[in-house]
């Protein structure tokens, strides 16, 4: 089947988010679809898969011209998506979730489960997916329900598959196997959208890449081209992709955790007695999929999560038992994974968000009343030393994009007194500019002789910037290694097996 | 991440209800001063439609047109002409005193509002839903009563101990629900209801009791007697008013709440936790202690507005003297916007109501009317909706929205 997307545009008030887009995809294809966030791929996919009505151009399928009111519709025509978010039943067989929506039936309406397992299994057989039908989804794998998904879409006939960021959630093999799998369905004549930010992957996997940069379509690149190239292309000037830093010079022991438990609020065990110690300019970076238990061991150490037993010390000060306000107090900052949740309020304005952790004392309050004329002169301050993008210091955290909204969470724990860094996903929804400055002040505030820790899901971000790299999983340290080790083998690690 | 929010049907339900919630309590102007422009003129709809004058002018609608429809201009200006003249100025009145009478009358109903309604605003603020004041009132009372009727005291200090201890009362009866939420998880809303029946009957209790609150030689009616003359709060502007000087508390407390919500890290700190309790907890503030003090504090502002009622009273005092302020505190402080001006104006709307419905009720028109127009106002605002879709305004939705912030980012950065 082949899919032509001609002259879209879409706008949002005065803002145009696709700016008559123009695309064809062949039957069998793999098109990357390269941008930032907030380049307008999302809201593309969106009008393809009928969740937006587009104000100009059309959509054809096989020289049809088609009209989507719903994702039903785009369905029935043969277009498939796989969200970023699985939307399957966790405690539904993998058979049950393929067929939700579209029940086969028996004689008398009763759900006819076997016609349901053989279609699975049919799918599955015919492209390897090695999927059993009777398995319960929530005890799948990330990548098998990946598969899952995407038997979903082949199950309803989808001759168009839309992927969006898929490797997000996969360790490196899983991600390998996922491409194997696309050069499969390729094969056999499904043509693929694949939507990422991950260069490497599109090198890997695209027939024909297309970069997207503020709604238009700014060129079309060659798989061939160099990571550097497509960044330039999808940022839309020169950006160096590697942070360069000099050697560490180590100092103390600064943060040493020992033995560390922590449940999550299903009292399962995320963190299973782990010991590590990080000292005075020096970066650990703690690698994984996501899921792992980092997020519970990064909340456990700020004091977020109660720790079930072992203990934390930071230069010498026992934390153990300690609220977060004591945690912050003993100089530990903290970029937290979701920041729109935990890092800001978004009802604030940039100024009140960068004395969100500031209320008790100097410099931004005087007794029980808030400095305003020192809060305003070091939101200032902060602002352009942090290359925050806003029009004042009073606009409202909710206004800016990921990139600037993270800035300012990286402004306000990096201004304090800092002895520890603790960087749950620093970039995660950042756009390239961004990282590259995070990167920058995460490199500064080591070497300024702070001990960092740096939480991330993406093997790049771990090697560009670990001294050291501990790799975890299921609640444990698979190892900690030199920052010299391959990628391969941190994926291996990144799987559980130990190095 | 944000675009996915729009895919997922069950996510986007929840969505919806915060955002809804968020745009009452956010109290939009605009829409606001919308909701009460609608409210009047339904209002305005009903008294003309229950009209006699107009009724009967209708039955000759064949004869004389532009009198029946004349009719319903005239109604309309009696009823709410009546309504202005017994709330703010009374022009046909013979003197100067009586003339601006009205005016001073709304300000006597507006004060225990305002201080009720900055209460409720509070805890608005914080992200609870504390619609208490009734009960935490009656506790005050309680104790207003009781220092009041039974203890001695200097003049003016016999005043402020019983407005303390009607603030303190409250205050203990709205930390028992902070207390209960932030220990046992207990929904607020839920507690606050069933506390409200609670004080009722434990204030009913209480003017039963003859070494407590009942008046002296009382019967088996649960009511107290007359404040001491040391406790009274004075008149304000001599006797030909009775204005007194509940509203004195009344500004004080407008002047302090705007204080501690808007200059003080306390403030600072509950709208924090209002906001997005997460990210607060992140930053080192114990949401749950929170909770409890925005609840006590709260319940001190409901407090003040206790003694206002129990410290004026002549005749003795019921459970009536508490008079739906509690309830109606909700609708001033979502009215006003949960900010200290606007409660300020939504108190002294409602003051005017009070004020007014017995001159409208003598220019011939049902105060019922009024209650309608309440109730419309608060029904608008809490569905946001109606008014867009009445005065076709644009929804504010979150693709607009976002891709509004998206142009603005996008300026910026050029």
């Amino acid at each position: 089947m082949k899919l032509e997307v001609k002259n879209i545009t879409k706008r949002f008030g005065t803002l145009v988010a696709n700016d008559n887009i123009s695309l064809t995809l062949q039957p069998g294809e793999i098109l990357s679809l390269l941008g930032e966030n907030g380049a307008g791929k999302s809201t593309l996919m969106n009008v393809l898969y009928g969740l937006l009505q587009p104000d100009e151009g059309q959509i054809l399928i096989d020289d049809k011209v088609q009209k989507f009111s719903g994702p039903g519709e785009a369905m029935a025509a043969g277009i498939g998506m796989v969200h970023q978010h699985f939307m399957l039943i966790p405690v539904f067989t993998v058979a049950e979730n393929v067929v939700l929506g579209h029940e086969p039936t028996g004689k008398v309406g009763n759900l006819d489960l076997n016609a349901a397992r053989k279609l699975v299994k049919k799918i599955s057989d015919r492209f390897g997916f090695d999927i059993d039908p009777d398995a319960k989804i929530q005890d799948l794998p990330v990548g098998a329900q990946q598969r899952v998904e995407i038997i979903k879409s082949l199950a309803r006939d989808a001759k168009i598959l839309v992927l969006d960021e898929p490797t997000a959630v996969l360790t490196p093999q899983e991600t390998d196997e996922l491409m194997e799998i696309m050069r499969g369905l390729s094969k056999n004549g499904t043509s693929i959208i694949f939507i990422t930010h991950k260069l490497r992957e599109v090198q890997q996997v695209a027939d024909r890449i297309i970069v997207i940069r503020q709604g238009k379509v700014v060129s079309e690149a060659s798989p061939k081209a160099s990571a550097g190239e497509l960044a330039s292309l999808m940022v839309g000037r020169e950006v160096d992709l590697n942070t360069s830093k000099k050697a560490a010079k180590v100092g103390v022991e600064t943060l040493v955790v020992k033995d560390l438990t922590v449940l999550d609020d299903r009292n399962q065990q995320m963190v299973n007695g782990i010991s590590f110690s990080v000292h005075d300019g020096e970066v650990l970076a703690i690698a994984g999929v996501q899921g792992n238990g980092q997020t519970e061991l990064a909340e456990a150490i700020l004091g977020l999560r109660k720790i079930h037993s072992g203990s934390i010390q930071v230069a010498g000060q026992d934390l153990t038992k300690s609220n977060v306000r004591q945690v912050l107090e003993a100089g530990v900052g903290y970029i937290p994974e979701d920041r729109k949740k935990d890092g800001l309020v978004g009802d604030f304005t940039i100024a009140e968000n960068l004395m969100l952790d500031g209320s008790f004392g100097k410099p931004f309050a005087k007794g029980v009343q808030i400095d305003f004329a020192k809060r305003d002169e070091i939101a200032e301050k902060l602002i352009k030393e942090f290359d925050i993008r806003t029009p004042s210091a009073t606009t409202l955290a909710k206004q800016l994009s990921g990139g600037n909204q993270q800035k300012v969470v990286v402004a306000r724990e990096m201004s304090r007194d800092l002895k520890v860094l603790i960087a749950s996903q620093p970039t995660r929804g950042v756009d390239v500019g961004s990282i590259e400055f995070i990167h920058e002040q995460i490199v500064a505030a080591r070497d300024a002789g702070k001990t960092v820790v740096i939480i991330s899901t993406e093997l790049d971000e771990v090697l560009s910037l670990a001294d050291r790299i501990a790799v975890m999983y299921r609640g444990r340290f698979v190892g900690i290694v030199d920052a010299k080790t391959t990628r391969e083998k941190l994926g291996k690690m990144m799987a559980g097996i130990a190095a | 991440m944000s675009k996915k929010k729009d895919l997922d049907p069950v996510k986007s339900g929840q969505d919806k209800a915060t955002s809804v919630l968020h745009e009452i309590m956010s109290g939009d102007p605009v829409r606001i001063g919308l909701s009460i422009l609608l409210g009047f003129l339904i209002g305005a709809v009903f008294m003309v439609v229950f009209d006699k004058n107009v009724i009967k002018a209708f039955e000759d609608f064949g004869t004389d047109p532009s009198y029946a429809l004349s009719s319903i201009w005239w109604t309309v200006q009696d009823g709410y002409g009546a309504l202005f003249a017994g709330s703010v100025i009374n022009f046909g009145a013979d003197n100067f005193v009586s003339a601006i009478r009205p005016f001073t009358e709304t300000l006597r109903f507006a004060a225990p509002l305002i201080m009720a309604g900055l209460g409720v605003a509070l805890t608005f603020r914080v992200g609870l839903f504390n619609i208490g004041a009734t009960g935490q009132m009656l506790v005050g009372l309680a104790g207003a009563t009781f220092v009041s009727t039974r203890l001695q005291m200097p003049i003016i200090i016999h005043m402020l101990a019983a407005v303390l201890a009607a603030v303190v009362c409250a205050m203990i009866w709205g930390m028992i629900v902070g207390l209960l939420k932030s220990r046992t998880g207990a929904h607020e809303v839920i507690v606050t209801i069933m506390l409200n029946y609670v004080a009722l009957s434990l204030f009913t209790y209480l003017l039963r009791q003859p070494n407590l609150l009942l008046e002296e030689n009382g019967g088996g009616t649960p009511k107290s007697d007359n404040p001491d003359g040391t406790a009274r709060l004075g008149l304000l502007l001599g006797p030909d008013f009775q204005l007194h000087y509940g509203l004195i508390f009344a500004v004080l407390a407008v002047v302090f709440y705007w204080w501690l919500m808007e200059k003080s890290t306390f403030g600072f700190r509950f709208r924090m936790v209002g906001h997005n309790p997460s990210a607060a907890r992140a930053a080192g503030i114990k949401v749950e202690n929170t909770f409890v003090w925005a609840l006590a504090i709260s319940a001190g502002f409901s407090g003040l507005a206790a003694a206002n009622q129990g410290l004026s009273v002549d005749g003795g005092l019921t459970t009536s003297i508490e008079a739906g302020i509690g309830f109606d505190a909700i609708t001033v402080a979502l009215l006003g916007g949960s900010r200290a001006g606007g409660v300020v104006m939504a108190g002294m709307l409602f003051g005017a109501f009070k004020a007014g419905s017995a001159t409208m009720q003598v220019a011939g028109v049902s105060p019922e009317v009024l209650g309608v127009v309440k109730a419309l106002i608060v029904l608008f605002i809490a569905a946001p909706p109606i008014i867009r879709a009445f005065y076709r305004l644009p929804v504010p939705g979150p693709k607009v929205f976002e891709a509004a912030q998206q142009a603005k980012a996008a300026k910026v950065i050029k």
